[in-house]
């Protein structure tokens, strides 16, 4: 195990390179101008030989490779560079906004996750029946509504209609110090907005799972002598139904990040993800390129996970297989 | 997340007189806050957050940044009144002298003694090549700026330039702070320290902008204590969370103002500005060329209806980039919407409809293609309608979108929709769009107009020091543009404000075409009142 960890640790090394580079090849390709997006409504009166002048200090100057190459070897000794769109060094803007994607996308995660499986333990055991057929409707449902507009909707529900939750920030409006019970209530919102939209996965996996595992002849042996409902269900069923799902929850983080971009926007949640958008539409190199490693990073360390996760769940599966 | 939430016990006290106060702005007269006087604190939506505070880099370049202050400032009728400086400055008779005394015993709000050395420093740092300031040219004319002794500040000018005095409304940065990091991307871009009336107290970027009334503030100390300003980029996010009380004002396209401020606990406030939307002429089209189709477009367009449908009343027609209820307008310059004559034009000068109900000329058809900016609702629809106004008069216009990238290469032959206006003073537009010198010099002068009547006109207004003459010569500019029109201007755009009604104070400038966090009822939030009950 500590084995297959360390060769795809090993491989995630190339597999960055790989990304960092392209990243800058396509940005460079992009028909975005890093220049006009620096400038904003004021290049719209300035004047050639200051663009030209604002181009040179941007470094947009030398090619492709070469940049990509200077943005390396400062990455590799700690330094990120500096952030033209933010205007301050990418570092800062990585330690600010990280912690509270990652809040958010956690306990997002941990939305649809826990209630996926529950859910689904509780549809497969009665398929067929109210619960199932009402829960794999909605399930549909969700896969298929858009993020952004379910964000919309909870928030006219909410904080409208009921006045209950806050519809947006971090804390609230008026308020300039972050309280935990602050944070809290305005994470309501947006982590089960995100939530839902992971849900349907996990819910229609573990469903399939228990009630194919259900119909299998250790459960049913299991069942001729005797024992509980509960156990069979949550012993035998569950844990041979949870193996697709632990495959599923590598292959969701992408899908995750996609979705914290549209739910950050709706809520003005100050994190990462709202900030690739920018850097990616401004052509902000260091930013970019610092943001893919990131996320590029985060998919290689879900895919290892759902694999170490599926090798705990089931002891036949080998790690270096 | 620990890190911060460590920070100080104070926060619960303030957590619940904020419950308290946001309790009280939901509640729905509105009026339950007043008794507690400046404490209750003001919070507002905007739609853009700025990329930097630092005014080395451009913020607050047209005055009114809250967190600094300019050598001069402007009142409520954009009139120059003395901030930093104590009084307008000196003018030399050639108009090439600028003389500042600086008012004396203004502190920075970390405590440090603002003077002479502050001012050239951010001037001298503004004009450098190494500095990103993308609106450096605005100070083109300065040759240089010296401080003869602590409180005088001196500016020598390469050419007399009549509006230099609106230039200097821009924000004096401390030297002792900004002067020792790395200015395109040091720490003060963030978290900057200025004279202004109220001190930025954090910046959560993509969330929102809060600040703190400056107790030492040279002008006296605000009554608004607290000030936030909320970033909410979707329209309809940021009605609703007006509507559900969590914003006291916030900026709002005209459809959605009527909603929000239906229920009298909150006011609708209307910006008149020079926020011009045009279309480019350019002279390197065969079609638009020619002065009989510019012309006959000019009357073509029906400007009421653009007014009446896309801008939903609040608006103005537009015959040039100065606002019809400006001291600026040249009276008698309006044209009327005469679609007939608009043909008879086209037809005298050989635009011959063909079948298909288009017209040509020596085999030129007159269709070209109109750009705008992809996303932008308000130009868009300002293409459109554009384009079906000009199908009647037989010209066809094909509109296209895309992004400034796309636009850009094709600006020289096609039409753009594009936007501007600058209510400071008449220069600081029209010498940009309309000098031929400046033709197709980065986004100046678009359409590449070249008319020798202008050009001259333009150099008179900004070398006289004469305020008469400056208005003859900007008189004759807009009498030039309605015999030829480089290009068609539609409308002036208010800008729309909600704002609650519970504060003796908020009123609106007269605003420019970008802006800024200073513009709104909110520009003068220092001296606001809580309302007498």
């Amino acid at each position: 195990m500590a084995r297959m960890a360390g060769r795809r640790t090993l491989f995630a090394g190339p597999v960055l390179l790989v990304v960092t580079f392209g990243v800058f090849a396509v940005a460079a390709l992009s028909p975005f101008d890093p220049v006009k997006a620096y400038a904003g409504t004021a290049g719209l009166t300035a004047s050639q030989a200051e663009l030209d002048q604002l181009r040179a200090n941007l470094g947009a100057g030398p090619p492709l490779v070469q940049r990509w190459w200077e943005w390396l070897t400062s990455a590799l000794t700690g330094d990120l560079g500096t952030s033209a769109v933010m205007r301050q060094p990418v570092s800062d803007v990585i330690a600010q906004r990280l912690g509270w994607s990652a809040l958010l996308a956690l306990c997002a995660f941990a939305v649809a996750v826990l209630l996926g499986t529950g859910l689904g333990v509780l549809a497969a055991r009665r398929q067929g029946g109210p619960l199932d057929r009402a829960v794999s409707a909605l399930a549909y449902t969700l896969e298929a509504a858009p993020a952004f507009w379910l964000g919309l909707l909870a928030i006219w529900f909410f904080s409208v209609r009921l006045g209950v939750l806050p519809s947006g920030g971090l804390t609230d409006a008026g308020s300039d110090v972050v309280t935990a019970g602050q944070v809290a209530r305005h994470l309501v919102l947006p982590a089960l907005v995100l939530g839902l939209s992971q849900l349907p996965w996990f819910f229609l996996y573990v469903r399939q799972g228990v009630a194919d595992a259900l119909e299998e002849d250790p459960v049913r042996g299991a069942r001729a002598r005797g024992l509980g409902e509960r156990r069979v269900l949550l012993g035998h069923g569950l844990r041979s139904g949870m193996l697709p799902m632990l495959t599923l929850i590598g292959s969701r983080v992408p899908e995750l990040i996609t979705g914290a971009l549209l739910v950050e926007t709706v809520f003005s949640w100050p994190g990462i993800a709202a900030a690739t958008v920018q850097a990616a539409t401004s052509v902000d190199f260091p930013l970019l390129a610092a943001l893919t490693v990131l996320a590029t990073a985060a998919v290689l360390a879900g895919n290892l996970l759902s694999d170490l996760l599926y090798g705990l769940a089931d002891p036949r599966v080998g790690f270096d297989g | 997340m620990t890190a911060r939430t460590v920070r100080g016990m104070a926060r619960v006290a303030a957590a619940a007189a904020l419950i308290t106060s946001v309790a009280a702005c939901s509640a729905p007269s509105g009026g339950a806050a007043a008794g507690s006087g400046g404490a209750d604190p003001v919070v507002v939506g905007m739609a853009n957050e700025p990329e930097t505070l630092s005014p080395l880099l451009g913020y607050g370049k047209d005055g009114n940044s809250k967190i600094f202050d300019g050598l001069l400032t402007h009142d409520a009728d954009m009139k120059l009144r003395p901030a930093l400086a104590e009084a307008l400055p000196d003018v030399s008779p050639d108009g090439l002298t600028y003389t500042y005394r600086l008012r004396r015993g203004v502190k920075f709000s970390d405590g440090a003694p603002f003077g002479a050395k502050d001012v050239l420093f951010t001037y001298r740092t503004i004009l450098d090549p190494k500095t990103n300031n993308a609106s450096k040219s605005e100070l083109d004319a300065i040759a240089s700026v010296e401080a003869p002794g602590d409180d005088t500040v001196v500016f020598t000018l390469k050419y007399p330039y009549a509006p230099f005095a609106e230039r200097t409304v821009l924000p004096v940065a401390p030297e002792h702070i900004a002067g020792k990091q790395d200015v395109n991307s040091g720490g003060f871009t963030t978290a900057p320290v200025g004279t202004g009336p109220y001190v930025l107290t954090a910046w959560s970027k993509g969330e929102k902008l809060a600040f703190k009334a400056n107790p030492s503030y040279w002008g006296g100390e605000p009554a608004v204590k607290k000030f936030t300003m909320a970033v909410v980029k979707d329209d309809d996010v940021r009605a609703t969370r007006l509507r559900s009380g969590e914003l006291d004002g916030a900026i709002l396209p005209p459809n959605l103002a009527k909603g929000a401020s239906a229920d009298g606990a909150r006011k609708t406030h209307t910006a008149k500005t020079f926020d011009y939307r045009n279309v480019t002429m350019p002279t390197g089209n065969a079609v638009t060329g020619d002065t009989a189709v510019r012309r006959a477009l000019d009357i073509a367009v029906d400007r009421g209806a653009m007014v009446d449908k896309l801008l939903d009343g609040a608006g103005k027609a537009a015959y040039g980039p100065v606002p019809t209820d400006s001291p600026w307008f040249t009276p008698g310059t309006e044209r009327a919407h005469d679609l007939a004559r608009a043909r008879k034009i086209l037809d005298g000068a050989g635009w011959v409809p063909g079948p298909d109900g288009v017209r040509a000329k020596d085999g030129v058809r007159a269709a070209f293609p109109l750009w705008y900016t992809s996303g932008d609702k308000i130009r868009q629809e300002h293409a459109l309608a554009f384009a079906s106004d000009a199908k009647k008069a037989g010209i066809q216009v094909t509109t296209e979108s895309g992004s400034w990238e796309v636009i850009e290469p094709r600006m020289k032959t096609d039409a753009v929709l594009a936007g501007g206006g600058s209510p400071a003073d008449p220069d600081f537009d029209q010498y940009l769009t309309l000098s031929s010198s400046l033709a197709g010099d980065g986004f100046n002068n678009m359409a590449r107009y070249d008319n020798p009547v202008v050009d001259r006109a333009l150099l008179d207004g900004r070398r006289s020091g004469d305020p008469a003459a400056r208005k003859a010569a900007y008189d004759t500019v807009q009498r030039e543009l309605a015999l030829n029109p480089g290009y068609v201007y539609l409308t002036h755009i208010d800008h729309v404000y909600v704002m609650a009604d519970r504060w003796d104070g908020p009123s609106t400038q007269i605003e420019p075409h970008d802006h800024g966090l200073g513009s709104g009822p909110w520009w003068n939030i220092e001296s606001w009142k809580p309302k007498q009950k």
